[in-house]
């Protein structure tokens, strides 16, 4: 056993009686299998095949600590709002994997809506949130769902009864902030109800270089007919390590769509999981990454047709500079019943330097044969002719590339319905490819440019 | 100063292949010269060598524009001096609205010449009004430049760029290429209603026709990468009515320079 593992083993053994769901025998009993899982697995290394191109076993630390206790409350929410312009969004606040709240864990709204920390909805609803709860079959998927399963603390649960169709979109802000090496893992629940719909918006950032290794899972379920628009921001220091796993399970008409944003990494690996069950279901997976320095991004995607008439859609696009690397893996898998099967894929790259590493990889498995998939990856440099052209009108070389680089990006904020959001990536956007965005240390989405906001008053517990 | 562009003796090469083998050309202001010749004799490559495209590798040679050495200048200053080349084959570049691109290079060309930028509402107006120089009716805001625009099209923008930057030298490679009559008519009154004493066009094109509406103080003849023959605007239509063998052969006899 390796001493990442050993010392997952002592945590587990240490603070097992106190983990959320730890009185109930089912969450008690997942999580033990969960952990006799990982036990024996370990941190997947270079020889697993989606994790061939950067080993997260090399970048562990062996003496991580875990925060088994929620914080004493401090109003970080309020320093956090992301000032999404015009955006009314109800904002839900992690810090180190706990949902901060005043005096309200989990909120029961006058339309059966639930929202609020999964550890209090695995107290407060045990029956609602079993139904739902860790139905991913650990030894199918990668070793870090049993690593989460095992020891997760809280997370985000959102219940959405049928036929609501919610207007105001939930932000999800997920908060590191450190003085030693620390594990967080989140793991979020949000079902969707039958003819239901939501836009969820997420944003993970991180505080000061804080060495933490961020485990997140979310599990999504989207009943009949039900619609979920998941957005989300990743703009982390170059210390972190993030692993966001999300498994989505669609039932019939149902549709999913998402946009993946990472404006900077560490080390951020997006593990989008998505399992088509029913026929007529749609999802759409749109990303973005834009890394430059010793950046290291990485898109796993795993589109599992199971059903026939199903459609799905992946346009995923990227700019390396410096010496960042990013990975983009494809899988689609189509059952052999799954007939009238729509997939398409799309991986489009643009490396700006020599040293810049970038690789994509579409992995079609095809077991129906009335169907229509299709793939196209492309690396590339920036088009030489447009920039003649645009400089040819009086605009100087670095304009042009930026004229060009934000036109390449910027397709991707195309796809988002909220209109103030899309406003605010454009500029995201636009800030990241002139090299404005990280400027400032404390906050680095800029979520509050009003209020410095300093950690140092906050008496972390661990 | 009435001189505004001389090329000496221009030797140009494109990966060891001499394209341009000695030009000689001299343009004043107020004046419109033409440049005709059969196809691969080095027109399209004498208007890139002037908007500055590294492709192509002088040899030998002088070009001179308002007194400045030409070669010390980069691609965009040279915009920014007020050269235009509107491209045979204008590129297609998603996501750049028209709009978006022109205010970039009006305001880099303004603060190049210590002016201050275009307010929004400046600008607007400006492009409305100089739409109407090729009777464009397409919102142009929301466009990307070129990207899915016809032939037509296309070359109606490359001479609305021209209308919105004022250029002093014009430098217009086969504009005509691909327009049917009625855009022919339109990308003509386009260029000469910027037509000034103060401005000089040069036309690149293979047929007389659009000389009909454009009407030239000097046509040449670009033939082997030299130009063979200079006279008035008849020179055109004897080559039209003749051909470009007759130039050939007097070339190959000794009889042109």
């Amino acid at each position: 056993m390796k001493p990442f593992t050993q010392n997952i083993q002592s945590l587990y053994q240490a603070h097992k009686q106190e983990l959320a769901g730890s009185d109930q025998p089912q969450i008690a009993a997942k999580r033990e299998t969960a952990a006799n899982h990982f036990f024996q697995t370990e941190l997947p290394t270079r020889k697993y095949e989606t994790w061939r191109h950067h080993a997260i076993d090399e970048l562990v630390s062996e003496k991580y600590d875990i925060q088994t206790q929620p914080s004493p409350y401090q109003p970080v929410n309020e320093y956090f709002k992301c000032e999404l312009k015009n955006i009314n969004a109800n904002t839900y606040t992690f810090l180190n994997g706990w949902y901060v709240h005043e005096n309200s864990p989990l909120t029961v709204f006058d339309n059966g809506m639930i929202i609020g920390s999964l550890a209090e909805a695995l107290k407060s609803h045990p029956a609602l949130v079993s139904e739902y709860f860790a139905k991913q079959d650990i030894e199918k998927n990668d070793n870090l769902l049993s690593l989460n399963e095992a020891l997760f603390t809280d997370g985000l649960f959102v219940y959405i009864p049928d036929n609501l169709s919610v207007e105001i979109p939930i932000q999800l802000i997920s908060i590191v902030h450190c003085f030693s090496p620390l594990l967080v893992q989140q793991r979020n629940l949000i079902v969707i109800g039958k003819n239901s719909s939501l836009s969820l918006v997420q944003c993970d950032d991180s505080f000061k270089n804080c060495e933490s290794f961020i485990n997140n899972v979310t599990e999504i379920f989207l009943q009949q007919n039900a619609h979920l628009h998941y957005y989300k921001l990743e703009n982390k220091d170059e210390k972190s390590l993030l692993v966001n796993q999300v498994y989505v399970n669609q039932s019939e008409y149902s549709e999913f769509v998402a946009n993946t944003i990472t404006f900077n990494a560490g080390f951020v690996r997006n593990s989008m999981n998505v399992n088509l069950n029913e026929p007529e279901a749609t999802t759409k997976l749109y990303g973005l990454y834009l890394v430059d320095k010793e950046q290291y991004v990485d898109n796993q995607i795993f589109v599992r047709h199971f059903a026939p008439n199903c459609t799905s859609y992946q346009l995923y696009k990227g700019i390396a500079d410096d010496k960042a690397s990013a990975n983009f893996n494809g899988h689609i898998y189509v059952a052999p019943n799954a007939q009238q099967t729509n997939a398409y894929q799309s991986s489009k790259n643009i490396s700006l330097t020599d040293e810049a590493r970038i690789t994509t990889q579409p992995f079609l498995e095809i077991y129906a044969d009335d169907v229509k998939c299709s793939h196209g990856s492309t690396v590339g440099q920036l088009d030489e002719e447009a920039l003649y052209y645009l400089r040819s009108r009086g605009i100087c070389e670095r304009n042009a590339r930026r004229l060009l680089l934000f036109a390449f990006a910027n397709e991707m904020a195309e796809f988002v319905d909220i209109e103030s959001l899309r406003e605010r990536l454009n500029d995201m956007i636009r800030r990241r490819l002139s090299g404005e965005l990280t400027i400032c240390d404390n906050c680095r989405l800029h979520c509050s440019a009003e209020h410095h906001f300093s950690f140092e008053n906050i008496s972390i517990k661990l | 100063m009435l001189q505004m562009l001389e090329i000496n003796n221009l030797h140009v090469s494109i990966k060891g292949k001499e394209i341009l083998k000695g030009v000689n050309l001299k343009v004043n202001r107020g004046e419109v010269h033409a440049i005709m010749g059969p196809n691969g004799t080095g027109k399209s490559t004498l208007a890139s060598v002037i908007a500055g495209k590294e492709l192509f590798e002088v040899t030998e040679g002088t070009i001179t524009y308002k007194n400045k050495n030409l070669f010390d200048l980069s691609i965009e200053d040279r915009a920014r001096e007020g050269i235009f080349v509107g491209f045979q084959y204008p590129v297609e570049i998603p996501g750049v609205s028209i709009s978006n691109f022109m205010k970039t290079a009006l305001n880099e060309i303004r603060q190049y010449r210590g002016l201050p930028p275009l307010t929004a509402s400046e600008f607007l107006k400006l492009m409305e009004e100089k739409k109407k120089v090729v009777e464009l009716t397409a919102k142009l805001s929301n466009r990307s430049v070129n990207e899915g625009f016809s032939g037509g099209e296309k070359k109606k923008n490359e001479i609305f760029q021209m209308a919105m930057l004022e250029p002093e030298l014009s430098i217009l490679d086969e504009t005509d290429s691909g327009l049917d009559i009625d855009a022919l008519r339109i990308v003509a009154n386009g260029v000469n209603q910027l037509k000034t004493k103060e401005t000089a066009t040069i036309v690149i094109t293979h047929y007389q026709r659009l000389l009909d509406y454009i009407v030239p103080d000097v046509v040449h003849v670009l033939f082997d990468g030299k130009i063979v023959k200079s006279g008035p605007k008849e020179l055109a239509l004897e080559l039209e009515e003749k051909g470009y063998d007759w130039i050939k052969q007097e070339y190959e006899q000794g009889k042109l320079i």
